[in-house]
Order: C-alpha cells, then sequence, then structure tokens
C-alpha cells in the first residue's frame, strides 16, 4: 500500500465512496408496497379484490381477482326447468333484474320456434329499458359517491323509486320481477299504468338534468375524470368491452340498433345511439347519462304505439324444450349480455353459457390501472361500471 | 352585575379550573351543537332524508346515544400497532382544538389568556394537529393508515401557508397580532367616516377571507380536500384502524375544530363578539361595557353557526380534489394570491 501513489489512492477512494453509496443507494431503495383494496372495500360495492402493486401512490401493477361471490348459476341452471331459470338468473345484475331475464327467455323461444305476441314483445322492451333506467340512475349518482360528493346518490335512490314503483306495480316484484315467460309475460299491465309511467319518466328526465349540472358541469368532476382511465377503441375492442364503455370510446356499436332482430320492437321507435371520441372517465359518465335520457325517449315511444292482444302465446303446460343450441346475446344495461344455451329435449338445460357483460368489463383493469394513481384506481374502477353479481354470477 | 362578578378576587386555582371547565363548554358544546343541527339534520333535509327522529325531540338526543354507543365499543389496537403513540394520537390532535381555543376572546373580559400575539400562537398551534395525524397514520400499522397520514400531512403543511398569509392581510390592517386588539380594531374602525357598523375586516379583506375559508376546510379535511380520509378509496385514512372512545375523540376533534377555526374567522373578519357599534349606541353602553361579556359569546355563537354552515354546505355538495391537484391549487393558486392581497393590503395601508 505504501508504494502507491497519491493519483492511485483518490482513484481507490474514489472507488470506495462510489460503492459505499451504492450500498446506502440499495438499502434505502424503496420497495413496492402491496395494497389488497377488497374484498370488503367501499370502492367495490361488493367482493371485488384488487392486488395492486404500488410504488408510492403509483400503481405498477394491479390485478382483479373475483369469484368471492361466486353463486354457480350456470350449474344450478342445469338442473332446473327452464321457467325456473329466471328466478335465478334475476340475480345477475341485481339492479336491472328484468333485463337479465329476456336474453334467456328469448334463447329458448328460439329454441321452440315460437314468438311472444306483439303486445308482450311491447311490454317486454318497455320494462327493460325501465331497467336499464333504474340501474345507471344508480351509477349516476354512485359516480360522484366514489369521487367524494356524497349528496347525488341520495337523489339516485330517490328518483330510481318512481322506476321501481312501476316495475313493481307492472311485475310485484321491486328487484327480481320475474315477469318473463317462454311466449310471452306473466300478465297484462294494470290500468293506469302508462300515464303513471310517463309521469315517473319525467320524474327521470328531471334527475338526469340535476346530474348534468350537480356533478357533469362541476369543474372538480372534470378534472377528476377527464383524460383518466383513457381505454383506446381497439384496445377495448380486443378486451372484449361492450355497452356503454366502448361506445364512450367513440365506437358506434349496441345490440339493440346492431344485433339480430330478436322481437325487440327497437326498430319501431326512433332513437340515437350515443357515442364519445375520449374514451376516459368522464366520456363514460357522460354516454351513460345520455342513454338515460335515450331509454326514457324510447318507453315513451313504445308506450304510445302499445298494441292491443294477448300477451302470452300458446305454449304447452310442461314446456319441453327440442334438441338443439342457441346463442341470443342483448343489449343490457351492463353492456352485450348473452345465454348460450344447449338443449338435449328435456325439462332442463343441458348447458347454459352465461356471458356477462362486467367479467368482460373487469378484464381490462389490469391494462387500465397500470401507472394510475390510487385515487385514479377508484375513479377508473366506478366509471367502468360493474356489478359483482354480473362479474362472478 | 358581572363586572361586581369580575371584580370578585378570585384565587388562582379557582379561576384556572373555572377556565378549565369553560373551555371543555367552549369547544364541546358548540360541536355537539353543529354536529345535530348540520351533520345531522341539514345534511339530511339536503340529500332529501329526515335524519335522526326517535331519540328526543327530532332527534336532538342522538348525538349522546352516539356516545354512549362508542364508549361501549371495544378500544381495538391492532396487533402490530405501535401502542403507545396508536393511544397517544388522538390526545394530540384534540390538544390543538384545545390550545386554539384558549386565545380566542369571546368578550370584553370573556377571554382565556389574552396573548400581545394571539393571532400567530392559534395559527402555530393548529399545525400541532399533524402530528397527531402523522401519529395516527404511522401508528396504525395499516397500509390505508399510512397514506391517508401521509396525504393528511402534505395536505395541512401545504395549506398551512395560505392560512398564514390570509390572516396577515388582516394583521397589517389592525395593526396589532393580538386577537383582542383585532376586534377593537373593526369595532373602532370607520368606513371613510361612517362608523356604525364599525369596519369588520371582511369589507377590505374579502379576498383573505376567502383564502382563509378555503385554506380551514382543507385543514380540516373536508371535501372537497377530504382525499386524506377518502372513505371511497382509503375506508377513512389514518381514522381506519380506531374505534370506540378513540375514534369518538378524532370525531370530536374533526367537528371542534371546525367550530374553533370559524370562531377564529369571525373574530379575525367577522368584528368577533362586537356588535356593531349602533346597536350598542341603542342601547346606550359602550362597545367593551361588561354586558358585553354575556352577550359577546352569543355573537360569537351565531357567527360560529353562520361560517360553519358554509363548511358543511360544501362539504356535502362538492367532489373532492386528487392529492396532486389540491397541491397546486394551493401553491399556485391560493399562496400567490394571498401574498398580492398582503401587497394591496399594505400599499393601500400606506396610501390611507
Amino acid at each position: 500500500m505504501t508504494d502507491l501513489s497519491l493519483e492511485d489512492r483518490r482513484q481507490m477512494a474514489y472507488i470506495a465512496a462510489q460503492a459505499a453509496d451504492a450500498r446506502v443507494n440499495v438499502e434505502l431503495e424503496a420497495e413496492g408496497m402491496t395494497l389488497n383494496i377488497g374484498p370488503q372495500h367501499p370502492a367495490t360495492h361488493g367482493t371485488l379484490r384488487i392486488v395492486a402493486h404500488l410504488d408510492g401512490e403509483q400503481v405498477v401493477s394491479a390485478e382483479p381477482i373475483m369469484g368471492y361471490m361466486h353463486r354457480g348459476y350456470e350449474k344450478l341452471a342445469e338442473v332446473r326447468t327452464y321457467p325456473q331459470v329466471t328466478t335465478l338468473i334475476n340475480r345477475i345484475d341485481w339492479l336491472g333484474s328484468f333485463a337479465n331475464e329476456v336474453p334467456f327467455v328469448l334463447a329458448s323461444e328460439q329454441l321452440m320456434d315460437i314468438e311472444a305476441p306483439p303486445r308482450a314483445q311491447w311490454i317486454r322492451t318497455i320494462l327493460f329499458e325501465m331497467g336499464r333506467i333504474s340501474n345507471i340512475v344508480l351509477f349516476l349518482g354512485d359516480m360522484g359517491v366514489q369521487l367524494g360528493a356524497v349528496s347525488p346518490v341520495f337523489y339516485a335512490f330517490r328518483d330510481r323509486e318512481h322506476i321501481l314503483n312501476q316495475i313493481e306495480s307492472a311485475t310485484g316484484g321491486r328487484f327480481h320481477p320475474n315477469f318473463n315467460r317462454i311466449g310471452g309475460v306473466k300478465d297484462d299491465l294494470p290500468a293506469g299504468w302508462v300515464e303513471e309511467t310517463k309521469r315517473s319518466l319525467d320524474k327521470i328526465r328531471d334527475f338526469c338534468q340535476e346530474m348534468e349540472d350537480l356533478i357533469l358541469g362541476n369543474e372538480i368532476f372534470e378534472t377528476r375524470t377527464r383524460g383518466i382511465g383513457v381505454i383506446p377503441a381497439d384496445v377495448g375492442l380486443s378486451y372484449g368491452l361492450t355497452g356503454a364503455n366502448i361506445r364512450a370510446s367513440g365506437v358506434d356499436w349496441d345490440l339493440r340498433r346492431d344485433g339480430p332482430d330478436l322481437g325487440m320492437p327497437y326498430n319501431e321507435v326512433t332513437w340515437k345511439v350515443w357515442t364519445h371520441p375520449d374514451g376516459d372517465s368522464f366520456a363514460r359518465y357522460w354516454v351513460r347519462l345520455q342513454e338515460v335520457r335515450e331509454s326514457c325517449e324510447i318507453v315513451e315511444q313504445l308506450l304510445d304505439s302499445l298494441p292491443k292482444g294477448p300477451v302470452m302465446t300458446k305454449v304447452p303446460r310442461i314446456i319441453k324444450v327440442p334438441e338443439g343450441e342457441a346463442y341470443v346475446a342483448t343489449e343490457n344495461p351492463l353492456g352485450a349480455m348473452g345465454y348460450y344455451v344447449i338443449s338435449q329435449g328435456g325439462l332442463e338445460p343441458f348447458r347454459v353459457k352465461i356471458r356477462s357483460a362486467s367479467f368482460s368489463n373487469m378484464s381490462i383493469t389490469p391494462w387500465l390501472l397500470k401507472g394510475a394513481y390510487v385515487p385514479d384506481v377508484v375513479t377508473i374502477l366506478a366509471s367502468l361500471y360493474f356489478i359483482l353479481g354480473d362479474i362472478d354470477r | 352585575m358581572v363586572s361586581a362578578l369580575l371584580a370578585q378576587d378570585i384565587p388562582y386555582w379557582q379561576t384556572t379550573i373555572f377556565k378549565m371547565v369553560m373551555a371543555f363548554v367552549a369547544v364541546l358544546i358548540p360541536a355537539g351543537g353543529t354536529v345535530y343541527l348540520y351533520l345531522f339534520k341539514m345534511v339530511s333535509f339536503m340529500q332529501s332524508r329526515l335524519g335522526p327522529m326517535e331519540a328526543g325531540p327530532y332527534g336532538s338526543l342522538q348525538l349522546l346515544a352516539e356516545v354512549g354507543k362508542n364508549a361501549q365499543k371495544e378500544d381495538l389496537i391492532p396487533d402490530k400497532a405501535d401502542r403507545f403513540v396508536f393511544a397517544a394520537a388522538p390526545y394530540v390532535v384534540l390538544m390543538s382544538t384545545f390550545l386554539l381555543v384558549i386565545v380566542i376572546p369571546f368578550g370584553p373580559d370573556a377571554l382565556f389568556a389574552d396573548f400581545d400575539t394571539g393571532v400567530f400562537f392559534a395559527l402555530a398551534v393548529t399545525s400541532v394537529s399533524v402530528i397527531g395525524v402523522l401519529m395516527a397514520g404511522w401508528a396504525s400499522a395499516s397500509k390505508y393508515s399510512l397514506l391517508g397520514g401521509l396525504r393528511a400531512a402534505g395536505q395541512l403543511i401545504a395549506y398551512e401557508l395560505p392560512l398564514v398569509l390570509a390572516v396577515v392581510g388582516v394583521v397589517i390592517q389592525a395593526g396589532t397580532l393580538s386577537l383582542q386588539g383585532i376586534v377593537f380594531a373593526q369595532i373602532e374602525g370607520e368606513i371613510f367616516g361612517w362608523g356604525a357598523i364599525g369596519n369588520p375586516f371582511i369589507l377590505t379583506q374579502f379576498i383573505g377571507f376567502f383564502i382563509f375559508m378555503v385554506a380551514v376546510q382543507a385543514e380540516l379535511t373536508q371535501t372537497p380536500f377530504d382525499m386524506p380520509i377518502a372513505e371511497s378509496e382509503l375506508v377513512t385514512g389514518y381514522i381506519t384502524e380506531y374505534s370506540g372512545f378513540r375514534f369518538l375523540m378524532f370525531f370530536i376533534a374533526e367537528f371542534a375544530t371546525a367550530n374553533v377555526f370559524a370562531f377564529l374567522a369571525s373574530v379575525l373578519f367577522l368584528g368577533g363578539w362586537s356588535v356593531p357599534p349602533f346597536i350598542t349606541d341603542l342601547f346606550g353602553i359602550e362597545p367593551d361595557s361588561a354586558a358585553m361579556n354575556v352577550v359577546g359569546p352569543l355573537v360569537m355563537g351565531g357567527k360560529m353557526l353562520l361560517l360553519t354552515f358554509v363548511v358543511y354546505w360544501v362539504r356535502f355538495t362538492y367532489p373532492r380534489f386528487r392529492e396532486d391537484q389540491l397541491q397546486a391549487f394551493a401553491w399556485k393558486f391560493l399562496i400567490p394570491l394571498a401574498l398580492v392581497n398582503i401587497f394591496a393590503t399594505g400599499v393601500l395601508k400606506v396610501v390611507f
């Protein structure tokens, strides 16, 4: 060591200092934090679990873990007769239950090669759209809660009641109507229902205006949602997004208009499919708000053109579905919902595969949450609008 | 009678006990009142519901029921929590509230302590709650609490500055740091020679008042600045792991601090315990007569209700800012605005 020159010593001291620095850096290097959002968490309104790896408050990777609420409806449907299945599938998307029944009943009717009479088709479509209203109205208020504005959700619950009352007076069930029958609907509409429904639609239109003023026009809401959780159209399509989520990305696709003719009189009324070019959380809220208004228009026009006649076609007392397969998808409140029904000619379906919208919509979250901040995670999840029953079935 | 009472030579220990009891009264009674009036009832009416109706007339005893419920609850401490710090945190937060209330004058003689630097003291002790919040966030050994505690620390420090700078304008105009002196400056002030209503500083310091109220909203972590306790993402932030009586203490601290800040704002901007001089002229008494020791607290209560109404109104209307947005709002908007306000006040002070 003694014969080292000054220059060499300097060099060695420099290297030692560098090594010490590196050691300190390694020691101080912050490990990421793993945050378990859920299964019990206020933002997931159900039992969804998201394992988020955080760097500070930024999400490095997020993985949704589903299945905490799996109720096995696909398997249960195999040991139920066809009319019994509608009771089960009511519980999939519990906010817009009526809409769950329709595609299954349509698939069964397709297999049996029967068609509901026009009045039943009209009533089905009216209640289908009212299910959509009652579902999305709650989203419009709930998005406020997720962003910290607590009051709007109370207005949503208040005004949803008008629609639920109408659904109840027609079907007997507030949440789970179980009103569809293979070959029609259970009953005709009660007297005075049409006028009463029109009045409740006005209340919903007022509510939409209120939300537009209170939430959509709020600067804080805009700064919290604009540019947050942007889904480009091609990415959204490749993840299988449907419903308002993909329409908010500018894809003009709606099964009510673009799907096959299923015997639902959407062609009889004039209405518009709303899209938004941005694809961010704000766009998803905006599109859903317009959809509620459009649904009000559809229901109003259908109520005016309600045909007379029976509400049930002739079906055998014991329903036996001939052998075959059918897939029917409709544009449900949360997106495209399809039932793939395979029959082997018995009283019960051989297999029912349910394609629920939220399950597919949920699949984009790992891609979408990457790089988002923790507050934005809540915004993004709320704007994607999933219902846990619809994810886990 | 009041002056005779005050003229009595009371031993020190008796005045101290009296002041301690009165401090509890000044903190807890308004807190209970505003929680019932605003948090339970007004908000219910805003949200088209009735609120508590069963406990007592119009649910007025609901708060007592809540206190009883919380007192009965199990006092949970998480397994990995730092037990001492965890237990101490609510006391630190509550301490800041009590320290704040002792400098606030409720009448010419009805005050706990008259500091020459009352404003300075008041603004200094508001920061004590930050320590308590950080303690709660760290000691809970919960990730949500930690995130909430850190957010709270960042936010409270960021909004401390606009809070201080907003008051500087008032101090320049009053020419004193004593809160009692500021009240007297407002009574004796004149608006271009017209002294019927004195000169409440809200008229000249309206920018300062706006900044002060916004900063207060943020200091209280009320919506739109409630990112630290954001229920929908952090459960309840640094309070997540607290239950029972300790939760109750955080609850009291939150709402009592709202009132104490409203007291402070009414002293700084709305004339404090004083009534407009033309009213005292009507009754033929001096603005600082002994009768004001009785009327003053009521006047303060009224002004406090007015200001806390705004706080809760905003709280239940707006969505919340994101952390970076509220920092940007403080540093890029409120602080420059406060500096401009100070500059303008200084110039006008010299000119007039």
